[in-house]
């Protein structure tokens, strides 16, 4: 039994995958990107090595993604995270046509053929405004756990109109709502509101087809879920995996790598 | 000569001649005050260096000035000077940096640039106007502008012969006439036909010339690299236009770039994807910008902005010098027409490329501050990938402004891209 990895180093967490010849994933892990990058890709395969009870020789073939990809020094190839993202979703949810992939630092918008080709992709520019950042800024402006924000966000009954999609200025526009008077979860659900309203401007660029498969780090956030259904007017595929799409994907080309690499019987 | 000396000397003599004429013009510029000598300042769609010679006018391009400094990568000192002075960052980076430049004197990374006596521009893009009036209250100068009648509709110009064509060349040279008399007023000269259809002369030879090359790009390999010795060129064929130096130049390049067909030899050591460039290259990474694209063996065998930034000259018109002021009019409006034609409807020509230039990919470079040459690049790229089974990349930058490229982002799309040309040659 051969396995691949997938390693994505993301601009705020590090994820790796390992799957066997089914193409399932048989462990994960996930870490902190940090300052050393080399050490987050290194620990993260590590850790999923760990998770699966899977010794380093058994691992035939690793690629890296995202940003810090070619910091995946025991990595045999880079793939960027546009092509991982749309692979992993054709894998896992078959009937995709369009991926949005919310991160830490960055969004985008991937069309995808049946076969998992990359038709088109949007990303936010040189600037965090509609990514997991924006999240975290208001956040951090509450006082309120990140992993709390959509739950939160999901009791306001009247939200706010968040003007600003910078970033920087988020927060002074939390702080200037607050001081208004504004319920939080108001608040928190106008911040939702604008990321969203902010990705499917990427989406519409490159064409809304359904399925709509959701990745990145903000699946974990319900409220970003809830709302994008709303918005968009039906249900996206998210699951418990939509957070190492990226890991899931650069282990896939792994192992389409192996198995090309195979003599036939 | 051997065939490996002939090939040591042919092969990149355009580059090196190219370098070696930019160095000699602006040390011309420089030292052009002191000998009494008079400077133009013109923009690249529609110079009218062919008239300009006539009464002795260095031509002083703001738009090339302006990229060398960020190609030098000094870009940045003058964007804030000009900012620093109450310029917005939003406005063009070219009129921030030559802005910058006249408040510092004229001091350039290559040399000092003239003041001007007169500045003439056409409505090719509409800062230019804008532009010109900054130079107009800084220096109490003449300052002409030339009203092109552009049809804004590709494939429905008009010809020589149509009314409406002939009617468009009427208002053209009665503009002319008027320009000419600018010229003799601040210049002091007389107006020399004969001299005219000298300058004429030359340009003729170059728009031959510079047609001829870029069609030479349809050989695989592709003898030259479109973005980065293509700009060589076409900076060459700006500021030595109507010039005997410019005219045995391109016949040069025509030479090498023959010589390279008939040998097979390309720009780069695997040529896997052939792509066309359009829109303003991002000249604070030139080389790398570049690199980011050969180093996945993608070749630029075309760019829209050898098209628009050559005044469109590279459709090739001759002027007839039997009648050279018609023609001069005649060839202003076609020349100029193209020019604008290729910044806003390149799609039937992008289209008519793919085959006869086995196109893989197109890239869309859209810029920040610059509107005229961005604007319509997103239906432009609908167009394409609707209509021609090519790849498209979309990404943005800026021609002047670091502050606004992000490498590491560029290269993440740039791979994608190439991960999806590769894709799809699998597919094929």
């Amino acid at each position: 039994m051969a396995y691949a990895a997938g390693v994505d180093v993301g601009s705020t967490q590090t994820k790796a995958v390992v799957i066997n010849e089914e193409r399932q994933i048989v462990s994960r892990a996930l870490i902190d990107t940090g300052a050393n990058v080399v050490l987050a890709a290194e620990n993260a395969y590590v850790e999923a090595l760990k998770d699966g009870g899977i010794r380093e020789e058994e691992v035939e073939y690793v690629v890296g993604t995202g940003y810090g990809r070619y910091k995946v020094t025991f990595g045999d190839t880079q793939i960027t995270e546009i092509s991982c993202h749309g692979r992993g979703s054709v894998h896992m949810f078959p009937g995709t046509r369009t991926v949005v992939d919310m991160g830490g630092q960055d969004t985008k918008a991937i069309r995808v053929s049946p076969s998992g080709e990359i038709v088109d992709f949007c990303m936010n520019d040189k600037c965090a405004a509609g990514t997991g950042r924006f999240l975290g800024a208001a956040a951090a402006a509450l006082e309120i756990p990140l992993g709390e924000l959509g739950v939160v966000a999901l009791r306001a009954e009247k939200p706010v109109k968040i003007s600003t999609t910078c970033t920087v200025f988020a927060e002074s526009e939390v702080v200037s709502w607050l001081g208004k008077g504004k319920k939080i979860e108001d608040i928190l659900l106008g911040v939702h509101q604008s990321i969203v309203s902010r990705s499917l401007g990427l989406m519409r660029r490159v064409g809304i087809e359904p399925e709509v498969t959701f990745t990145g780090g903000v699946t974990r956030n319900i409220g970003v879920v809830t709302v994008l259904n709303e918005m968009l007017g039906f249900a996206v595929n998210v699951s418990e995996e939509s957070h190492y799409m990226g890991a899931l994907g650069a282990a896939l080309f792994a192992m389409d790598r192996i198995m090309a690499g195979r003599v036939p019987a | 000569m051997t065939d490996g000396r002939a090939t040591e000397t042919i092969v990149g003599r355009g580059a090196k001649d190219g370098a070696l004429m930019f160095r000699d013009w602006f040390q011309a510029m420089t030292g052009a005050p002191e000998r009494g000598e008079q400077a133009a300042y013109v923009f690249v769609m529609g110079s009218l260096a062919e008239l300009l010679r006539v009464f002795d006018f260095h031509t002083v391009f703001p738009e090339i000035n302006a990229l060398q400094t960020a190609v030098r990568r000094v870009a940045q000192d003058y964007l804030s000077t000009a900012e620093d002075y109450g310029y917005s960052p939003d406005i063009c980076g070219y009129v921030k940096a030559d802005v910058a430049m006249q408040l510092r004197g004229g001091e350039h990374p290559m040399g000092r640039i003239p003041r001007p006596s007169l500045a003439v521009y056409t409505n090719a893009c509409n800062t230019y106007v804008k532009w010109a009036e900054i130079w107009e209250r800084m220096y109490h100068i003449p300052i002409f502008t030339l009203d092109v009648p552009g049809s804004r509709a590709a494939g429905k110009q008009t010809w020589p012969g149509n009314a409406d064509f002939e009617n468009d060349k009427r208002y053209v040279a009665a503009q002319l006439k008027e320009l000419i008399a600018v010229c003799e007023q601040v210049s002091g000269k007389k107006f020399d036909i004969d001299k005219l259809r000298e300058t004429m002369g030359h340009a003729n030879d170059m728009s031959r010339a510079w047609k001829r090359v870029l069609e030479l790009n349809k050989n695989t390999p592709s003898v030259f690299n479109a973005l980065t010795d293509g700009t060589v060129y076409l900076g060459v064929a700006n500021g030595f236009r109507g010039t005997a130096a410019g005219s045995a130049y391109f016949k040069n390049v025509v030479e090498e770039m023959e010589y390279k067909v008939a040998r097979g030899i390309g720009t780069l050591h695997e040529e896997k994807y052939r792509l066309i460039f359009v829109g303003v290259p991002c000249y604070p990474i030139f080389r790398r910008f570049n690199e980011m694209f050969t180093e996945h063996g993608g070749a630029f065998i075309s760019s829209t902005y050898l098209w628009f930034a050559s005044g469109g000259t590279n459709l090739g018109f001759e002027y007839d010098l039997s009648r050279p002021f018609d023609s001069l009019a005649e060839g202003v409006l076609i020349n100029v027409r193209h020019a604008m034609d290729s910044m806003f409807f390149q799609d039937r020509t992008l289209l008519d490329m793919v085959e006869p230039y086995h196109v893989d990919g197109v890239v869309f470079h859209p810029i920040k501050s610059c509107r005229t040459t961005s604007t319509g690049l997103a239906d432009l790229r609908r167009t394409v990938i609707e209509s021609a089974d090519v790849g498209s990349l979309f990404i943005e930058s800026d021609m002047m402004d670091k502050r606004v490229v992000s490498e590491a982002q560029l290269k993440n799309r740039i791979d994608a891209f190439f991960e999806g040309l590769a894709t799809r040659k699998q597919l094929a």
